[in-house]
Parts: structure tokens; sequence; C-alpha cells
């Protein structure tokens, strides 16, 4: 019987294996190499790579501590935590409205959530580099009030498409839990006095804790390694982990260096999940 | 005693789409009263009871509470609390923190709503439970919370969704007593609705019976259950004997009545205009047995019996009418009577309702 059980898994571990694990070994492996006079890499152990992140050599040969890299890895990080907050902020509302409406509306709006899936995202992208720019209606609408320049190819841009891109992710998990919540817990918070805003902030926030947590990691860990809005939207000017690393194997051909600054762009998402794992097991426990 | 009016409901309609959950309903609830709205699911009770809590307006008409209109006050500002059916104990609080919740919100300062906390959880006997959480508490237990929150507040009328229905029997009668004895004790106007007529019966000052949407019958539960006003309400409380009857004379509240059973009697009438075609209402533990056969007498064979524990429920069958017959087992002699048997029965007409048919 166990062992039957064990068989049954045969498939997802061939697959986990050779779609998952072996790539990353290669990856892990080209991380340490050393870079090929003429692009790709060459199988011998070197791991410059990673000093490469924090330090360059100076004219003379010196190792210098140089920060650029480390401000791409800071960019990445902060547009990928703005862009959870964000889209936190904006999905609460969202997902109330959704969830408290009558299960008609609600099934069509949930739809018309997950519309956007339904279209390419590099479109989807570009729709917004045709509406940020000169002659799309935010854009003229900048001009109108006074604003110079273009909005594009700006952090505020980037922010603009991961927010729009990633929002879905982070209503859907919220509206789940906001629909599990008992309705007449928020009837409760009326009922004892409670403003909207003070039902909002102490009845329904704490309550629909682990659902935007879980839209957080779902938003969060794909911001991290966002590429198309960066190169698009922020005009390849604001260079981020995901850009980084597609140079890095594209024109600059330092396959060594791009694997290196992957996997620390995976080791930042496990931080994440390790610490969301950790959340659910504690709070399994305590119930 | 005089008192004063809590609630007044004038003429209320509540209609969801095409569906009329209220039909002009209009009733007034006095202070320092234990009301019940009692009726069957989907006649409107709780409707009506989230109504005066704030959680549903009104289609038509108008609820005051103390003599103000509340139509446009919203939820949040109406001094009335409510026990929620399921309780709605804010899961992520302790007991403490949600009695303290609508204290908070009132503007109730620290030391304040410290004492009243502990006031609280000691009139519910759950002290000792202060820093837990509501999923450590067994269902009788959260009941009590429920309600100590909904009271910390003094509330000017207590509204309780049906809040017995999750318990289990033993339980159920215990807290009927709790409940009662809290509403003699705070002196604040209970608004209960129910489904169940005995719930209703042992605890309420004053009954509302509702059905299809309209008040059906509002009196205490001695009127409800030995004058009903109607064959919805002589139905719905209790069990009782319906037969057909020729009414042949009317004379105020008393009517000359013929039965097919071939007896002729004045019984109390409710809701007749003149002679012609009238149910009877008959009680089945108003009808006497053998010795115990008094007035109108018949005789009838017994169909069937069902031992209850403190009353046996006969089946008797007489001139073409079944009559459900009820006799409490005072001594244990219920036994002698025998499926097959022959019996007199008699009720007197005192016990028999006249309705419209």
């Amino acid at each position: 019987m166990r062992g039957a059980r064990i068989w049954g898994l045969v498939p997802a571990w061939v697959l986990m294996l050779a779609t998952l694990m072996v790539p990353l070994l290669i990856v892990a492996a080209v991380s340490v190499a050393e870079r090929g006079s003429y692009g790709g890499f060459a199988w011998d152990f070197n791991p410059l790579s990673y000093r490469e992140i924090l330090f360059s050599e100076d004219w003379d040969g010196n190792l210098v501590f140089d920060p650029k890299y480390l401000a791409i890895i800071g960019r990445t990080l902060l547009l990928a935590g703005a862009t959870t907050l964000i889209c936190m902020a904006l999905a609460l509302p969202v997902a109330y409205v959704i969830a408290t409406r009558p299960p008609k509306t609600k099934a069509l709006l949930i739809y018309l959530v997950t519309l956007p899936f339904w279209v390419s995202m590099i479109v989807r992208v570009y729709a917004w580099l045709i509406i940020l720019g000169s002659e799309g209606f935010v854009g003229r609408f900048w001009h109108w009030i006074g604003g110079e320049g273009t909005l594009l190819f700006t952090p505020g841009a980037m922010l603009v498409g991961m927010v729009y891109s990633y929002i879905p992710l982070m209503v859907l998990p919220v509206f789940a839990a906001i629909e599990k919540l008992d309705p007449a817990l928020l009837e409760a918070g009326a009922d004892l006095y409670g403003s909207r805003w003070t039902t909002a902030r102490r009845v329904i926030l704490p309550l629909t804790w682990p659902g935007l947590a879980a839209g957080a990691v779902l938003v969060f860990v794909p911001a991290l390694g966002t590429v198309l809005e960066p190169m698009l939207l922020g005009g390849g000017k604001q260079m981020m982990m995901g850009t980084l690393i597609q140079t890095q194997f594209g024109g600059a051909r330092n396959w060594p260096f791009g694997a290196a600054v992957a996997l620390v762009l995976m080791a930042m998402v496990v931080i994440v999940l390790v610490i969301n794992a950790r959340r659910s097991i504690r709070k399994e426990a305590r119930a | 005693m005089t008192r004063g009016k809590a609630v007044e409901v004038f003429n209320v309609s509540k209609r969801f789409g095409d569906y009329q959950a209220l039909d002009h309903v209009d009733f007034t609830i006095q202070e320092n009263e234990f009301f019940t709205l009692l009726g069957p699911s989907g006649c409107g009770k709780t409707t009506l009871l989230r109504m005066i809590a704030g959680f549903e307006t009104p289609s038509e008409g108008a609820i005051v509470l103390f003599g103000q209109e509340i139509d446009r006050l919203p939820a949040h500002k109406r001094h009335v609390n409510t026990v929620f059916q399921s309780y709605a104990l804010f899961p992520h609080m302790t007991l403490a923190q949600n009695i303290a919740f609508g204290l908070e919100n009132l503007g109730w300062d620290k030391p304040r709503r410290e004492v009243r906390v502990a006031e609280m959880l000691e009139l519910v006997h759950m002290t000792a439970f202060a820093s837990r959480r509501p999923d450590q508490l067994s269902g009788g237990q959260r009941q009590r919370i429920a309600l100590a929150r909904a009271l910390a507040p003094e509330p000017k009328v207590l509204l309780l969704d049906e809040p017995l229905s999750a318990l289990d029997l033993k339980l159920r009668q215990a807290m009927r007593d709790e409940l009662r004895a809290l509403q003699r004790q705070t002196g604040i106007t209970f608004i209960f609705v129910t489904h169940d007529q005995k719930e209703a019966l042992d605890m309420s000052d004053r009954i509302c019976v509702l059905g299809q949407g309209r008040v059906q019958q509002i009196g205490t539960p001695a009127e409800i259950y030995e004058e009903p006003e109607n064959r919805f309400v002589a139905d719905f409380i209790g069990e009782t004997n319906f037969l057909d009857a020729e009414v042949i004379a009317l004379d105020g509240a008393r009517a000359r009545i013929r039965t097919p059973l071939g007896l002729e009697f004045d019984a109390a009438q409710k809701g007749l205009s003149g002679p012609g075609p009238a149910t009877l209402s008959l009680r089945p533990e108003k009808i006497g047995l053998q010795e115990q056969a008094t007035g109108n007498v018949l005789t009838g064979t017994i169909r069937s019996r069902n031992y209850m524990g403190g009353y046996t429920h006969f089946v008797v069958e007489t001139g073409g009418a079944s009559l459900r017959v009820s006799r409490r087992n005072a001594v244990s002699q219920a036994e002698s009577y025998a499926v097959g048997q022959e019996v007199r029965l008699g009720f007197r007409d005192e016990s028999v309702r006249v309705l419209a048919r």
C-alpha cells in the first residue's frame, strides 16, 4: 500500500527533476564557471561571478566595492515591495465590494478580474506604453495639467505597469478570504457601534490577513523577477534583476554572471517563501 | 404598572423583488417586556428583527425606538444590540476583547471598560474564560459570551435571533431559564425571534405570531394558546383537532354550532361575521376519555396509541372524524386503553374555539 503510494508520485518527481532540478543545477554550475571568450562559458571552476556582484576591478586591477549591482537589487526589492503594498491597498476594497455582491454579479466581476490573463502579457504592457505615452490619454492629461516631458521610462511607469500586471493575483486570494467571512461578523461590528471604518480595520482586516499574506507572496515573488515592465515601461534605463539577468545572457554574453544573479534572485524568493511557510505552519499549529 | 413604549412598528412592509416578506405589520413593544416574534421559517420574523437592528430598511412604514424614528439611523448608531443566531463572536479576539468591543466604540475609558467586562463575565458565569478565544468554547459558552457582549453596552433593547437553535435539548432548556432570569434582572426589553413555539410559550410576556408576512395574533402565551384568533395560529401553536362545523346562530363572541358528529352547543368564536360554515379547534388534551369524558360526550374507537413518556397520544375515530386525544400519564393506566377498544370521549363547550374556515 505504502509502496504503491510512492510509485504514484513518480511522474511528478520525474517532471520536477527534468524541468526544475536539472536546469537549476546547470544554472548553479554555470554560475561558478569561467566566462567564455566568445560568450557562453567554459568549464573552469571560478566563483568570480559572485564577487562581481559586490566588487569591481579598477584600472590598476584592485578590487573596490561597487554598489551598482546592489543598487539594482535594492531597486528590485523596492519596486516589488511597493507593487505589493499598492496591490494590497487597491485589492482590499475591490475584493470587499465583489464579495458582497449577489452571486451572479459576483461571478461576473471575478471573471472580469481574471479577464486580462486572456491577453498576452506583452500586449498588455505595450498598451500601457501607449496609454502613458504623449498620445495616450494619461499622457495627454499629464501635459494638460502642465506636466513636462514624458511619463514613460520612469520608475513610476514601471510601478504602474507592475501593479496592473499583478493585481489580479492579489484580488483573488483576498476575495476568497473576505467571502469566507461570516457576514454576521460585519453586522456584529456595526451592531456594536463600530463605524464602517472601525469594522473594516478591527474585523475585516485581521480576518482577511491570511488572504492578504497569500496575495503578497503571489505578487511579490513574480514582481522580483519581472522583466517586461522595466524593459518596456522603464525603457531599459532602470535596470532590475530580471533585466540584468536577461542582458547578461543576451547582449553582454556573460553567462556565469547572469547565472550568479539568477541564483541570488532565487535565494531572495526562497527566503520569502520560507517566511510565509513558517507563518502558515505557526497558524496551523495554533488552530 | 405603566410602562413606556420601547419599539413601535408602524405599518411596516418589506419586499425583496417580487417577494413580500412583510405585509403591513403594526405593533408596539412595551419597555421591560420579553416580546417574542414567533412563526415558521420565511414568515418575516428575522427580517423584522434585522430592520430594528438596522441591517434592513423597510420598503414602507416606520420603526420608532423610544420615541425616535430610526429609519435613517445606521446600525452602528442605534442603541440596540443583537445576539446573532451564529453568535458572530470575533474569532481573532479574546472573550474579554469581544465584550469590550462595543464599549470601546462607545468611547468608554479603559478602567470603566474593564469593570464592565468583569461584570458581564460574572453575569454569564464565564469569568475564568476571559482570555480564551471563541474557538475554544462549547456552543453553550459561546452563547453566553454573545449575550454578555450584547448586554455590555447597556442597550435599550436586546434583539435575539433564534439564539438557542444551535444548542442541544438539555442546554436549550437551561438557557431558556437563564435568558428569562437575565431579562428580569436587567430590565432590558428583549425581542426574541424563534420558530419554536415551546420556547415562545415558556419565556415570553407577549408573543407576536407572524405568518405569511402578516401579524396573525399578538397576546400573552395563554391567549395565543387558548384563544387563537384564526386557523393559522391554532395550527402553528401546539396541536389541535380541526373539525368542520356549521354556525347556526351568532351572538357577538358566542356562536351556536352544529357539528357533523351530531352535537349542538355554544362556543367562543373569533373572526366570524354570520351563520355559515366554520372550523372548530379543539386541543387534544382537552378531550377526556372514559370516566373523564364530560360535557359533550361521544363514543369512538381507538385507532392508534403513541406512548410519549409524560403523555400518551391516541387517535380516536368517531362518526367519520379522527380526533387526536392526549392523556396525561398521571397513573400508569394509559396502558389500559388498547387499540381497537371502544371508548367514551367528551369535551366541554369552553374547550372549543370557533374560527373562520
